[in-house]
């Protein structure tokens, strides 16, 4: 079976078995999990843009993720329909990355992962204590899915095909964004900002595009997420979720599409089995990224592939070295 | 008229306990360039040490120094065995101080539980002093002071001594410092460790006037970011400007739009960012 056979079969199998997951899993428990692992995994693979693609760390994503909720929660509280909400949600998220961009491209490396937290700070702190118009801790409600041509998302399994849809274009996207020019020239941002700079190309417009993709992205999610759970508080705006977002990334392994994919499913899951057991989910999660650091400081994805191609490197040579032998005795 | 002044009370107390939070996050950042996540959680800890001390009925002051002490120790062993191998390597740096802000958020949370805790303020700095029929409280001042005297104490350490002159050779090119015999490695666990005890005095001194309660980390933290960013980073004079300024923002913008007092305090920031990246005070770097 040649490489691109092979490649072709497992993405055929993996999206075979993403079709017929709510099937074969029947829980709806289960499918439930397995929707909040592809929304989350869209929020990291549009993270991953930026600290995969771009070089560009950002701790703010929470606040964009938020957002976008916010905006459709809002919206639908006033009595607008979901159409209209989703839009304006997307408007509004673009329109806010927009200022985050400008505002954080002001800096890079350490500058910008500090600008970016002092932002999802703020939109925290909008969310948290600007009670009168986001109701503060006690969140906004909202009460129904919609049910775009006509097909109800109210159950776990219409959730789950409606995310399933969503998480499948960006995907699609992903690959068209890394594979195109503008994809290698945000690379190039990352690797030589100077000579991208002396070659003509304009790197803090780059930049700004890629956060700006990122962003739409990132309020997708957090469409979805509001959808999901039909509740929204400022806890989606916190720190923590941001840095849940970054694990997934980086636990998964930066600068590869299936990396933050693995990463949010570990996580998601993780999440749910402490959660389940023990309170102590913060601990665990610092825990984690504190070995994965010391560890497989290069994600779990190429960490993983690291050790395959070592291990059977090492076979290999160890069945050349007894064929070899075999041979030198049998002369 | 009152009410004015004694916001700018408040706001000068607040100002010098954010100067304390954040002259050593200024330094650990200027000096390392280690983007130091668990700053906060160092002022939170501290904090949460001082109030245990206090509540043996340990004597205020001694409390704050302890706690000081046992931070630098915490702080120096975790620069010296983990965040040193990481040297220059942003994204590990951060990842691993976020990692530890949150252990060390869910272990406080596991011990001291989430009732805030608020020690009485210590006896003899209780009460207030009457100036021209103004009450001005003893303890706020108190917390000026000793802002004061440590912002002095740095400034003299920083510009006049030889150790001092030794960090600022490493802030300003650390290989060619390394070159002509400084140690720039221990140099570093010891700026680290006085910033995280630096935190964790804040941090009990601040605790009769703040309280501590779960989330203080993440509260403080950005605080003490916004702080570096206005005064630019490696700039003690940055940092005494930025957290005064921050500290009348706050108290200033609480009182007149309280929903918002907490959006209001980033305003300078970004208007600093647009006009000048490199903060009030800091050097641009080439």
């Amino acid at each position: 079976m040649t490489a691109r056979n092979y490649r072709f079969a497992m993405i055929t199998l993996t999206l075979a078995l993403l079709v017929t997951l709510p099937a074969w899993v029947g829980n709806p428990y289960y499918v439930n999990i397995a929707s909040q692992i592809l929304f989350w995994a869209i929020c990291a693979l549009s993270l991953n843009v930026l600290v995969g693609y771009a070089g560009l760390v950002s701790l703010g994503h929470a606040g964009l993720f938020a957002m976008a909720g916010y905006a459709a929660g809002l919206m639908l509280a006033a009595g607008h329909g979901h159409a209209l909400a989703i839009l304006m949600a997307l408007i509004v998220t673009l329109a806010s990355t927009a200022v985050f961009a400008v505002l954080a491209l002001r800096a890079t490396g350490i500058g910008f992962l500090m600008i970016t937290l002092a932002i999802g700070q703020i939109i925290w702190g909008i969310a948290y204590r600007w009670a009168s118009l986001t109701n503060g801790d006690n969140g906004i409600n909202v009460s129904t899915r919609p049910a775009p041509f006509g097909l109800s998302l109210a159950s776990a399994d219409g959730f789950y095909y409606a995310t399933l849809v969503v998480f499948l274009a960006t995907v699609a996207t992903m690959i068209v964004f890394v594979r195109s020019p503008f994809g290698a020239s945000l690379r190039g941002t990352r690797d030589q900002e100077r000579r991208m700079n002396m070659l003509g190309y304009n790197v803090w417009l780059i930049r700004f595009l890629a956060i700006l993709f990122s962003g739409l992205w990132t309020g997708i999610a957090g469409l979805l997420f509001v959808y999901y759970n039909q509740f929204i508080s400022p806890q989606v705006a916190a720190l923590q979720t941001s840095a849940e977002i970054l694990l997934m990334v980086i636990s998964g392994g930066t600068g590869t599409l299936l990396g933050p994919v693995v990463g949010a499913g570990i996580v998601v899951i993780m999440k749910n089995v402490v959660s389940a057991y023990i309170e102590r989910w913060n601990l665990v999660l610092g825990v984690i990224f504190v070995v994965i650091i010391t560890f497989m400081p290069e994600g779990l994805v190429p960490g993983t592939a690291r050790l395959w191609r070592y291990g059977w490197h090492r076979l290999k040579s160890r069945r050349l070295a007894v064929r070899e032998k075999a041979e030198s005795a049998a002369s | 008229m009152n009410l004015w002044l004694t916001l700018a009370v408040n706001s000068i107390a607040l100002g010098g306990l954010l100067f304390l939070l954040s002259a050593g996050f200024s330094l650990i950042f200027g000096l390392m360039r280690i983007p130091n996540l668990m700053h906060g959680s160092f002022f939170m800890l501290g904090a949460y040490f001082g109030v245990t001390f206090l509540s043996r009925g340990m004597n205020f002051w001694l409390a704050a120094l302890l706690s000081g002490a046992a931070m630098a120790v915490i702080g120096g062993v975790i620069e010296r065995f983990l965040l040193r191998r990481l040297e220059g390597q942003v994204l590990p740096q951060v990842l691993l101080t976020l990692g530890f802000a949150f252990i060390i958020g869910d272990i406080s949370l596991m011990v001291w539980t989430g009732d805030p805790w608020q020690p009485a303020t210590p006896a003899h700095l209780q009460g207030a002093l009457q100036v021209a029929g103004l009450f001005f409280p003893i303890f706020r001042l108190v917390m000026v002071g000793v802002a004061v005297v440590i912002a002095i104490a740095l400034w003299l350490m920083v510009d006049w001594t030889r150790l001092g002159a030794m960090i600022r050779a490493g802030v300003d090119d650390a290989p060619i410092a390394r070159v002509v015999g400084i140690k720039v490695s221990q140099l570093f666990t010891l700026v680290f460790a006085l910033g995280a005890a630096l935190a964790a005095f804040a941090g009990v001194i601040g605790a009769p006037y703040l309280s501590v309660y779960p989330g203080l980390d993440f509260e403080m933290l950005p605080l003490a970011l916004i702080v570096v960013i206005l005064g630019g980073s490696g700039s003690l004079l940055g940092a005494l400007v930025g957290s005064f300024l921050i500290g009348f923002l706050y108290n200033f913008g609480q009182a007149m739009f309280p929903d918002l007092a907490y959006v209001i305090l980033f305003l300078p920031m970004l208007l600093v960012l647009v006009l000048r990246p490199q903060g009030l005070f800091g050097r641009v770097v080439s």
